[in-house]
């Protein structure tokens, strides 16, 4: 598995989490990977925010209908037994806890799981769009990032960039492991391929919770 | 409803405007429109919108050329021209949660004076609000959205003014139709009365005032 990048883990991870019948909201980034490696009996409803549940792959080149995008404002597929709605409809969705689980980016999540994904002062303002209420109002927030950027830990012990709820995440899946909050404490419940646990360790600011048998990630 | 020209709908609209505007990244944009206020130079617009897509395209547009005054929108991100312009301090930008967007423009169309939600509590957004406990939850208090004109992209229109909407083209479309002093509604197609059916219609006829039909 050695040879496997960064992204291809954290997007086979996280897709062990997703249940046939689920309603999941994919971010943008490595979040939108995760539909990659859903098994083909594994039935999901994948929601774009702007207005769609029964989102399907990318379409082939010439093949996209230009009035039906993801959030991103790119071309999709609708799966038969798709549907469309307004963006009230939407964000009711979101906000009143009928998404099982959204998959998000990260730029810091603390000690506590508290999430900063959406602005940095000064230098990157591109608006919240619809974090703040996905993780307010997802009944599952999962975290999909690298464990560190340009070798600092996102994992930090309280972030300093500007918060996006003030609803702590769920799970964190980096390359390097798979955190949960527990009781609100950051718990290391898995080890990614190759990785040991004291280098996990050595790359988060935040304290972990070490349980006894920590096993590597089964991709 | 009536039914006009682009130029003359536009013609309407006096600089110092408050639109709201339909669309996601420009899908479900009046493109006409957008292309007319430029023609027409209408400046100093206040624009009520999920984004400002991006460099040409949808209310890009008016970005690029420099007729908006205010932007309240969720998301800016993929417009560069729009965070220049918010920067250089050309230009007034409200990041506002999209949910709570949308939520406070649907309050204004439904005689409501705002919502309470608890997005944003515990972050930059709780700034200046008022903030209630309701059994045991926190919500932040977000006043309703009003504009002077809601410019609407449909798919069908008839000529009565009862809309329908294709694929994610819907979005802000059907919710800022209730939110404006006055509606001007382009449409892909443009049909008899009776050929939208009455389960179909998303956005009935008495509130649309004008309809682009040249």
């Amino acid at each position: 598995m050695s040879a496997v990048d960064p992204q291809t883990i954290i997007a086979k991870r996280i897709a062990q989490e997703l249940r046939s019948g689920m309603l999941v909201n994919l971010g943008i980034g490595i979040p939108t990977m995760v539909a990659n490696y859903v098994p083909a009996e594994v039935k999901i409803f994948f929601q774009s925010e702007n207005g769609l549940i029964g989102t399907g792959p990318i379409p082939e080149q010439g093949m996209g209908h230009r009035l039906l995008t993801d959030a991103g404002g790119r071309p999709v597929t609708a799966l038969p037994g798709a549907c469309t709605f307004d963006s009230a409809m939407s964000f009711g969705l979101i906000r009143g806890g009928h998404v099982d689980i959204t998959v998000l980016g990260a730029l810091q999540v603390d000690t506590h799981g508290l999430l900063a994904n959406w602005m940095i002062p000064g230098k990157m303002v591109p608006g919240m769009g619809g974090a703040m209420d996905l993780v307010t109002g997802a009944k599952r927030v999962i975290i999909a990032m690298q464990h560190t950027a340009k070798g600092k830990p996102k994992i930090v012990n309280k972030c300093t960039l500007p918060l996006t709820s003030a609803r702590p995440v769920d799970l964190v899946v980096s390359e390097m492991a798979v955190i949960e909050y527990v009781g609100g404490r950051a718990t290391l419940l898995e080890t990614g391929p190759g990785v040991s646990v004291e280098e996990v360790i050595a790359a988060t600011e935040a304290q972990l919770t070490i349980p006894n048998k920590v096993p590597e990630m089964r991709l | 409803m009536k039914t006009v020209s682009a130029v003359d709908a536009v013609a309407l609209i006096p600089n110092g405007a408050t639109l709201m505007i339909g669309g996601f990244m420009g899908v479900g944009t009046p493109e006409r429109l957008i292309d007319e206020l430029v023609r027409q130079r209408k400046s100093d617009l206040t624009v009520i919108a999920n984004d400002t897509a991006m460099p040409g395209c949808g209310i890009g547009k008016l970005v690029d050329a420099g007729l908006v005054g205010r932007t309240i929108a969720s998301h800016i991100g993929l417009n560069p021209e729009t965070q220049k312009q918010m920067i250089a301090g050309k230009m007034a930008v409200d990041l506002v949660p999209q949910g709570t967007l949308i939520e406070r423009i649907r309050a204004g169309g439904f005689g409501l004076g705002g919502v309470l939600t608890p997005t944003g509590v515990g972050t930059v957004v709780e700034e200046g609000k008022q903030k209630v406990q309701i059994n045991g939850s926190t919500y932040l208090v977000e006043t309703a959205l009003h504009a002077d004109f809601a410019l609407i992209d449909a798919f069908l229109a008839d000529y009565l003014g009862n809309l329908s909407y294709a694929l994610t083209a819907r979005n802000f479309n059907p919710v800022i139709a209730m939110a404006a002093e006055t509606t001007i509604v382009t449409a892909e197609h443009i049909v008899p009365v009776g050929l939208i059916a009455p389960d179909h219609v998303i956005t009935p006829a008495p509130l649309i005032d004008y309809l682009v039909t040249s």
